[in-house]
C-alpha cells in the first residue's frame, strides 16, 4: 500500500470517528465505543472494496455489506456520507423524530443500507442468505458483514456459522470486531468468551488475525479471504474500543453513551488535530 | 364438484410449492431438518437445488430467507408452527417484518391436532404471535383446495406470510372447480339468519357440520369460513353482526390472540354484539390421537355444536 493511499485512508477514517462523534453529540445517545472501533474498517472497505455506486444504492450487481452490530450505526452513516449516499449534513438528524437515520439501521429507510440490523446475532443470517442468493445468480457479487465479540454470544450466530460453512459460501466475509468489551464489562467476564479465532476454525471458517486499526493489515486479510475459494473466510480484528478519542479508548462506560459538550470539543479537537496533520 | 379429498394441509403445501417453482424461478425453500414432516421434500424432489436444509435451526433459516428476499428470491422457510413462529418471533419480526422482506413463512403441525407428540409441539400460540406483528399477512387455510390456492397467493403477494399448515389428513369442503381465493376476504359457506359461526383452518368442516346439528334444532346457523386472519374482514364479519344475534368464533388455536379476538376487535368498536370465542381455553395440550384431542377440547362438530348450545340456552 503506497503512502499516499494509506494516508487517503487514515484521513477519511478520521473523518468517520468525526461524524460518529457530531452524530452521537447532536442525538445525546448512541454507541460512540463500538462505532469507532471498526472506522478503519469501514475506510478500507467502502474506499478500496466494496463494488458500489452510490448514485444506484439498490444496484442488484453491487456487493453487500450488513452490521451485524448494528448499534455500530453512527459509523455506518458516517461512512455511507462521506462516500455520497446522502448529505454529511444528514448525520446531524440521528435519532431524531422522522429522521432516515434511524438508531439503529434500516435498509427501507437509509441509502446504501443493505439490511436492517439491531437485534444482535441476526444480521449474520441475512449475511448468509445474501450470500447464498449471489451463488444461486452466478452474479459475483461478494457479502461483508461486521459482528461485534459480544455479539457472538448469541447462539444464532454459530447456528449461522455452520450454515455458511456448509454451503461453502465462499462470497461471505465476517469480520469480528473484538474490543473485548461489552456493555456488563469486558467479554471474558460478562461471557467467559475467549479462543474466538479457534471458535471460527472449528466452524469450518478459513480464519485470519489482525489488528483492525492496521490498513495493510486489512488489505492483506481482504484479499486472502477473496482468494479463499473453499469456503467462508473470517477475520478477527483485534481492536480498541473508542480508538481515536484517548479519554475513551478501553473504557466501557461509551458502550452506548454521548458526550458532553465539554467531552465533545474535546474529542473534536483530538481528531481534528489528526487530521490536520493527514491533510497538511 | 371436484372431488372429495382426504389430504393433510400440509401435504397440499408441499405439492403447492413444487407447482408454482415450475413457473417462477425465484421460489427457494428453506426447511430445518423438518422436510419429510412439512412435506417441503415434494418441493426438494422436484427442485433439489433450490432447496436448502438449515439443520435444527429455525432462527437462523429465518435470517437466511431475509437475506435471499433482499436478492429478489421469494423464500418459503418451513418447520413446525411452534418453532418458526414460536422460537422464530423475534427473527420474524426485527429480520423479516420490520424490513417488510418477502419471506413466506410456515408453520406446520399447528394446534393440537399435531396428536401424540404432545404440548411441547401443540403450538396455540401462533396465530396471537403472527397477527401482532406489523406488515404480516396471517393464512390459515382449511383444506387442501384453499391451502394451493394460498400458497400460490402468497407467493403472488409481495411481502411477509405466515402459513398454517395442518398434520391432520382433512376432508376438503371446497369445490376445487368454483372455490377462488382472495386474501383477505372471507367466504360465506352456509347462509344463516338466527346466528353465525366464524371458523378458521381445520375446525370449518367441524364448524359446517355442527351448523347442520343445529338445523336440526331449528337453529340457522350461518357459517363463514375465514382463510385470511390478517387482514380480516371486517366487512363479512359486521354484516353477520347485523343480519344474525351472536356470533361464536371457532379456532385451533388458543382463545387468547387468535380468530376469536380479532373478531371481537371488529364487532366491539364497530357493531357491539356478543361474541362466543370457541379454541383452547388458556391451557396447554396434551398426548393422544388427533381426534381424540379435538373431541377433548370439544373442536369437534359435536363439541362446538354442545357448546353453542351451551351458551344459547
Amino acid at each position: 500500500m503506497d503512502i499516499d493511499c494509506l494516508k487517503s485512508l487514515k484521513s477519511l477514517a478520521c473523518k468517520i470517528r468525526i461524524g460518529v462523534l457530531e452524530s452521537v453529540y447532536g442525538a445525546k445517545s448512541g454507541h460512540p465505543g463500538g462505532s469507532l472501533s471498526i472506522a478503519d474498517l469501514l475506510a478500507y472497505l467502502y474506499s478500496r472494496e466494496l463494488n458500489l455506486n452510490p448514485k444506484a444504492p439498490q444496484d442488484p450487481n453491487r456487493d453487500r455489506f450488513v452490521l451485524s452490530k448494528g448499534h455500530a450505526a453512527p459509523a455506518l452513516y458516517s461512512v455511507l456520507a462521506h462516500m455520497g449516499f446522502f448529505k454529511l449534513e444528514d448525520l446531524k438528524s440521528l435519532r431524531k423524530m422522522g429522521a432516515f437515520l434511524q438508531g439503529h439501521p434500516n435498509m427501507n429507510s437509509t441509502p446504501g443500507v443493505d439490511m436492517s440490523t439491531g437485534s444482535l446475532g441476526q444480521g449474520v443470517s441475512a449475511a448468509c442468505g445474501m450470500a447464498l442468493g449471489a451463488k444461486l445468480d452466478g452474479s459475483g457479487v461478494r457479502v461483508y458483514c461486521v459482528l461485534g465479540d459480544g455479539e457472538i454470544e448469541e447462539g444464532q450466530v454459530w447456528e449461522a456459522l455452520m450454515f455458511a460453512s456448509h454451503y461453502k459460501l465462499d462470497n461471505l466475509c465476517l469480520f469480528v470486531d473484538n474490543n473485548q468489551l461489552q456493555i456488563d464489562g469486558s467479554v471474558q467476564e460478562v461471557a467467559g468468551l475467549s479462543k474466538i479465532p479457534q471458535k471460527f476454525e472449528s466452524f469450518g471458517f478459513n480464519v485470519m488475525q489482525i489488528d483492525g486499526h492496521d490498513f495493510e493489515q486489512i488489505e492483506r486479510a481482504v484479499n486472502l479471504a477473496k482468494a479463499c475459494k473453499d469456503g467462508p473466510s473470517a477475520i478477527v480484528m483485534k481492536t480498541i474500543k473508542g480508538k481515536g478519542v484517548s479519554y475513551m479508548e478501553n473504557n466501557v462506560s461509551w458502550h452506548g453513551c454521548a458526550p458532553n459538550e465539554e467531552q465533545f470539543k474535546l474529542a473534536k479537537a483530538e481528531l481534528d488535530s489528526i487530521l490536520a496533520q493527514l491533510e497538511g | 364438484m371436484s372431488k372429495i379429498l382426504k389430504k393433510a394441509t400440509r401435504e397440499s403445501f408441499g405439492e403447492a410449492l413444487a407447482e408454482i417453482a415450475r413457473f417462477n424461478e425465484k421460489i427457494v425453500v428453506l426447511d430445518s431438518d423438518l422436510a419429510a414432516a412439512t412435506k417441503t421434500k415434494i418441493f426438494k424432489e422436484a427442485f433439489a437445488d433450490r432447496f436448502f436444509n438449515c439443520g435444527i435451526s429455525e432462527c437462523n433459516m429465518i435470517g437466511v430467507g431475509a437475506g435471499l428476499a433482499t436478492m429478489g428470491k421469494i423464500p418459503f422457510v418451513a418447520s413446525f408452527a411452534m418453532f418458526s413462529a414460536g422460537r422464530g418471533f423475534e427473527q420474524i419480526r426485527n429480520s423479516v417484518a420490520y424490513p417488510n422482506l418477502n419471506v413466506k413463512i410456515a408453520g406446520s403441525h399447528a394446534g393440537i391436532s399435531v396428536g401424540e407428540d404432545g404440548a411441547t409441539h401443540q403450538c396455540c400460540e401462533d396465530i396471537a404471535l403472527m397477527r401482532s406483528i406489523p406488515n404480516m399477512v396471517v393464512l390459515n387455510p382449511c383444506d387442501h383446495y384453499e391451502m394451493k390456492a394460498a400458497v400460490k397467493s402468497a407467493a403472488d403477494h409481495m411481502g411477509p406470510v405466515y402459513i398454517r399448515l395442518g398434520r391432520l389428513a382433512v376432508e376438503t369442503i371446497n369445490d376445487e372447480e368454483t372455490y377462488k381465493f382472495e386474501m383477505g376476504k372471507g367466504i360465506t359457506l352456509k347462509d344463516g339468519k338466527d346466528i353465525t359461526i366464524i371458523a378458521t383452518g381445520l375446525p370449518v368442516r367441524e364448524a359446517l357440520l355442527a351448523a347442520t346439528l343445529l338445523e336440526n334444532d331449528k337453529i340457522s346457523a350461518r357459517v363463514i369460513n375465514i382463510h385470511t386472519i390478517k387482514p380480516l374482514d371486517r366487512e363479512i364479519i359486521l354484516k353477520a353482526a347485523a343480519e344474525t344475534s351472536q356470533i361464536f368464533t371457532v379456532e385451533e388455536h388458543s382463545i387468547i390472540g387468535g380468530l376469536g379476538e380479532a373478531v371481537c376487535s371488529v364487532v366491539c368498536e364497530e357493531f357491539p354484539k356478543r361474541v362466543q370465542r370457541i379454541g383452547i381455553n388458556d391451557r396447554f395440550g396434551q398426548s393422544g390421537s388427533a381426534h381424540d384431542l379435538l373431541a377433548h377440547y370439544k373442536l369437534d362438530a359435536k363439541g362446538i355444536y354442545q357448546t353453542i348450545r351451551s351458551k344459547l340456552g
